[in-house]
């Protein structure tokens, strides 16, 4: 068991370390996870619904390119975000930014389970109700 | 009342969200770019390496950013409309061939004609990057002012270039 679950961790690192690139791009372990980190943050905008970390696609291969040369001339987190999103919009952010724009989208979750719940509440209410007319029940009539 | 108000009601909203959703383009994305300045580069010519060329040269003047490349099918379908609106010469195009080899590209344009004032050539997707590009083909219109006035995304036809872009030529050509 022990033996099992050692390779299946190990071959998640191995995925891990396969997931962007053929080589690490940063010596520095800390930068090579922010650089993991922000390459998961923007997306590819030619295949839309990967980032630029899960993409091969050539726009990814050079939006990453792109990201290590900002990051290796020590542009800050918002920086790059800043300019990734003035040359491509907001939507190359793969997680979408809280703006008046797009507070429906963030309340939908929210408001929809609000509404389910409100509307089960009001369904089961009235069910309860109901005399029960089950007509396999037994006990039909007695109530 | 209120039992067939509620169900009628929610279909509305659906149905309106689904209609207004239907007729939508979600594959252009909105170009932050329009009404800015356009972003400057210096490139090597397609034709001879050794010689630069800048869009700063075109300062004062209208221009059309072209961004195309010979692996691109879209290109090679707009490609009959650009010789079309070269051969009106309302503006000049700059091309900006775009990851491109540059052997297959002049070949691209000794077959299918060459509708370009001058070509760029971004081997590194360095300018497409600043100019946003995410899908060739891509034709942008910029101002004497060098503003970016207007983005096309996809293959160009000559009505969309005599509806969309026409009407925006005065404009283009004013300081």
């Amino acid at each position: 068991m022990k033996k099992i679950l050692a390779a299946s961790l190990l071959a998640l690192l191995w995925f891990q370390a396969l997931a962007i690139d053929r080589a690490p791009a940063f010596e520095d372990p800390a930068m090579q996870t922010r650089y993991e980190r922000l390459a998961r943050e923007l997306r590819c905008l030619q295949c839309r619904s990967e980032t630029i970390a899960d993409s091969n696609a050539q726009l990814a291969v050079d939006l990453r390119r792109q990201l290590r040369e900002l990051m290796a001339a020590g542009k800050s987190d918002a920086e790059i975000t800043r300019y990734m999103t003035e040359r491509y919009g907001d939507y190359v952010l793969y997680k979408p930014p809280l703006v008046p724009r797009t507070w429906l989208l963030w309340a939908a979750p929210v408001l929809l389970v609000l509404g389910g719940g409100i509307a089960a509440a009001i369904v089961i209410s009235r069910k309860a109700k109901l005399p029960d007319t089950d007509p396999t029940d037994p006990g039909l009539g007695a109530s | 009342m209120l039992k067939y108000l509620v169900p009628i009601g929610l279909f509305a909203v659906l149905f309106g969200f689904m209609y207004f959703g239907l007729g939508r383009d979600k594959q252009t994305l909105p170009s932050p770019l329009i009404g800015k300045p356009a972003p400057i580069f210096a490139l090597p010519l397609l034709e001879d390496p050794s010689k630069t060329f800048s869009n700063s040269e075109f300062a004062g003047k209208p221009y059309v950013l072209n961004v195309w490349g010979s692996w691109c099918v879209g290109c090679r379908h707009e490609h009959g409309a650009l010789m079309e609106i070269a051969r009106r010469a309302e503006v000049p195009m700059i091309g900006l061939n775009w990851n491109d080899d540059r052997e297959q590209a002049l070949l691209w344009l000794k077959q299918l004609g060459d509708p370009y004032a001058i070509n760029a050539f971004d081997g590194e997707s360095r300018v497409a990057i600043d100019w946003g590009v995410y899908g060739a083909p891509e034709t942008f219109l910029v101002g004497a002012n060098g503003k970016v006035l207007k983005k096309h995304t996809a293959p160009i036809t000559v009505e969309i270039w005599d509806q969309e872009f026409v009407p925006l030529l005065k404009q283009a050509a004013q300081p």
